[in-house]
This record gives C-alpha cells, sequence and structure tokens, in this order.
C-alpha cells in the first residue's frame, strides 16, 4: 500500500493523491509528494496520470472506431463495424430527438463526450489497488487512473462545452440577442440588474452542474470503492465482506458509469440546442 | 483535488478528440449506414417490381395458354373438315371410275362378241358348204349359192 504501513487515513490520501508534475516553491521542477507539494505547486501543475490515462482511453476509442470509420462498407458490416454503427446509431437517435437546430459538429460532440466519458468511468471498475501497485512497482509514486474523479478532467470538458454554448450563442441570435436573453427576462427589461444576476446564474451554473454532478458521482464511487478495499486490511472475514461488497458495489457502479456518461452527453447536446433557439 | 492546468489540458483534449471525430469518423459511418439504408430500399423496390413483373407475366401466359388452346382447336376442327371432304371427293371419283371401268368393260365385251360373231359369219359359210356336200354327195357350187349363203351368215 501507501507507505510501508500506511494507516487507514494514509492508505485513503494516497489512493486520492495525483501524480503532480509542476513546480516546486525552491523552484525545481519535479513530482509532488502529498496533497501539501500538490497544493503548494498552484495553478501551473499538471495531473499526469489523468492526462495519460484521459487521453490514452480516448486514443484507444478514437483508433478503434477509425478503423472501423476507415474499413465502413456499405454491404454486410463486420462485428466490430456492427457495434459501431450501433453506438452511432444510438447517439444519432438522441441527438436528433434532442437537437432541433442544423449544426454537424454537434452528433460527433455527443459521441466523443459518451464513449470518452464512458470508458474513463470504466476505469472506477478496475480494483482500486492493481494499477496504482503496479505504477509503484516501476517507481511512479502516486497513480489514480479514473480521469473523471479529477475535476480538472470534467470541468475540462464542460469548459469546452461552455465556449461553444456561449458561440452558438452569440452566432445564431447575435450579441444583442444573446444579451437580451440575459438581461431582459424574465423580469421586464427596467429590472435588468435582477436579470442579469439571474440568468448570469443560471448560465454558469450550467458547465458547473455538468461537471460537478460527474465528478462527484465518480468521486462518491471511487471512495467507496477504497473504503472496501480498506476491509481487506481486516483479516479473512473482513475481506469476504470486502469481496462480496466489491463485487454487489461493482454491478451496481455500472449503472452509474454508464448513466452519467449518458447524462453528460445528453445535457450537452440539450444546453447547445437551447444555444441555438430564440426565446 | 487541486484545480491546475490539468484543466486546460483536458480541454485541449477534448478538442482534439472532437476534431478527429468529427473529421475521420462520424461522417464514414454514417454515410455507410445512409448507404445501406438506400440500397435496402432500392432492393425492397425491386423485388416489389420483380413480384409486379411477375404477375404480369403470369396473367400474359395464361392469355397465351388461352390462346393456343383456342387455335388448337380451330385447326383440329378444320382439320376434320378438311379429312370429311377429301373423304367425300375420294367417294365421287371412285364412283366416277368405277363406272367408267364397267362401261369400258362392256365396250370390250361387245367389241369382242362382235368379232367373234364376224369369225363365225366367215367360218358359218364353209360349215355349211361341207355339210351340204357331205348330204348331196357332190360339189356344191359356192357362187351358185352364194346369195343364200350370206343371207344364212347374216342371221347370226
Amino acid at each position: 500500500m501507501a507507505s510501508e504501513n500506511p494507516t487507514s487515513t494514509e492508505y485513503i490520501q494516497h489512493h486520492l493523491q495525483n501524480l503532480t508534475l509542476g513546480v516546486h516553491p525552491d523552484g525545481t521542477i519535479g513530482i509532488a509528494h502529498g496533497a501539501e507539494e500538490a497544493r503548494e505547486m498552484g495553478f501551473w501543475a499538471i495531473h499526469l496520470d489523468t492526462m495519460f490515462w484521459s487521453i490514452g482511453l480516448g486514443a484507444a476509442f478514437l483508433f478503434l472506431f477509425y478503423r472501423a470509420a476507415s474499413k465502413a462498407t456499405s454491404g454486410v458490416p463486420g462485428k466490430w463495424q456492427n457495434f459501431v454503427e450501433m453506438v452511432i446509431e444510438f447517439i444519432d437517435n438522441n441527438v436528433r430527438g434532442t437537437f432541433n437546430a442544423k449544426n454537424d459538429l454537434v452528433a460527433p460532440i455527443a459521441l466523443t463526450l459518451f464513449v470518452w466519458i464512458l470508458l474513463m468511468n470504466l476505469m472506477d471498475l478496475v480494483p482500486v489497488d492493481w494499477i496504482p501497485e503496479l505504477a509503484k512497482l516501476i517507481g511512479i509514486p502516486y497513480m489514480k487512473v479514473v480521469p473523471t474523479t479529477d475535476p480538472n478532467a470534467t470541468f475540462g470538458m464542460a469548459i469546452a462545452v461552455f465556449v461553444l454554448m456561449i458561440y452558438y450563442s452569440i452566432k445564431e441570435k447575435g450579441f444583442g440577442g444573446f444579451f437580451g436573453e440575459l438581461a431582459f427576462q424574465p423580469f421586464p427589461k427596467w429590472m435588468f440588474p435582477v436579470n442579469l444576476l439571474l440568468e448570469g446564474v443560471s448560465l454558469i451554473s450550467k458547465p458547473v452542474s455538468l461537471a460537478l454532478r460527474l465528478f462527484g458521482n465518480l468521486y462518491a464511487g471511487e471512495m467507496i470503492f477504497i473504503l472496501i478495499a480498506l476491509l481487506y486490511s481486516g483479516g479473512l472475514i473482513w475481506g469476504a465482506v470486502g469481496g462480496a461488497l466489491q463485487w454487489a458495489w461493482a454491478v451496481f457502479h455500472v449503472l452509474i458509469v454508464l448513466l452519467q456518461a449518458f447524462i453528460f452527453m445528453i445535457l450537452t447536446v440539450v444546453y447547445l440546442d437551447m444555444a441555438h433557439q430564440e426565446h | 483535488m487541486n484545480i491546475n492546468l490539468t484543466l486546460f489540458g483536458q480541454t485541449v483534449t477534448f478538442i482534439v478528440f472532437v476534431w478527429f471525430c468529427l473529421k475521420f469518423i462520424w461522417p464514414h459511418i454514417i454515410k455507410a449506414m445512409e448507404d445501406r439504408k438506400t440500397q435496402i430500399a432500392e432492393g425492397l423496390a425491386a423485388g416489389e417490381r420483380g413480384r409486379h413483373e411477375h404477375e404480369l407475366a403470369e396473367q400474359r401466359a395464361v392469355e397465351v395458354i388461352r390462346d393456343a388452346k383456342d387455335q388448337a382447336k380451330e385447326i383440329l376442327a378444320q382439320a376434320h373438315r378438311r379429312g370429311d371432304e377429301i373423304v367425300e371427293e375420294a367417294k365421287v371419283d371412285g364412283r366416277a371410275e368405277g363406272e367408267r371401268m364397267v362401261r369400258a368393260a362392256e365396250a370390250e365385251i361387245e367389241q369382242q362378241m362382235n368379232q367373234a360373231r364376224e369369225q363365225l359369219r366367215a367360218e358359218v359359210v364353209t360349215l355349211a358348204l361341207q355339210g351340204a356336200q357331205q348330204v348331196l354327195g357332190q360339189e356344191v357350187d359356192e357362187n351358185a349359192h352364194r346369195d343364200q349363203l350370206t343371207r344364212l351368215a347374216a342371221q347370226l
């Protein structure tokens, strides 16, 4: 586990620590050891584990789908193409049902979000100690394998969605139209400061809730897996209980994993649809 | 748990992924699916057309067979008629030929009778003279009794 004989607190903290690369206060560049050092690095640090797993999983998704796409035939599809088509049709149906304007970018965004988030979430089902222990063997002190339990990842995606929302709002309705939406409703025009406050909060809350919902669900799930893993150090009986609990939670977690990927995807489509619509 | 540069790293990653998906994955798969949809629709339409044509062909075949049967019947009737005609003609011809042959035979018989009669006539004179000579025991002059002899021969 974390150090030679970690306490429960150390064990949990170790599991919640990202592999952070950044500038130490004394000016040297290196990996942060412990939460304290990571905090001291401030903004100019990067979570190598989050980046590695998210890019790796995303690249795997794109590579596998690209293989199907480059060999896509309108004749009898192979098994893999069939599966890819199934996923794409699922996304396409959802986007068609939710998004009413004409925009070719939305469906690929939805596909990328859904599959990518699903894959990142699925990392949660890998037993919590496997990959960190392997990483320790090759000298990597921290390894958090579920990128969606890092708020940087979820907020990173939410920011991109937020920028697109604002971009399409202004593109479709003009700057005046967009500002009007924020300032001239729901109350009469002379109350525009109140309107601006209300609508501003509701606008900001969209990406924030998007990111926090995914992060919260996965972080909580991960936390429960870590707590269950603690039981393994409590002897044979507790270990057996832990095994049963881990299995049960994993089964339940599959639902959360799938549902959260779907919710993130469908809400993004809904928000982009709202950005395209006149109120 | 700190917000740091990872945030923008993730944003950039996401944008690159979406771009790749938009460029290289989504359109190809969708195109393949649309193409297949068109192909299936065309196939179904072709099948429907084929079935329709098959029905028409069956109708046409029934008509053709009916026509052929009618024609065959007509030809059969004509043949019968023609056969009867030929038999009739043959009967008439046969009868005429028979009569002609009977007449020819009769004529020949007549001719042969006449011939025999002439021969008999020629010989009757000689026979009569010989008979008379034997009865009388002397020569009889043929010339002296020529008229009587000729009359006798004419009676035959």
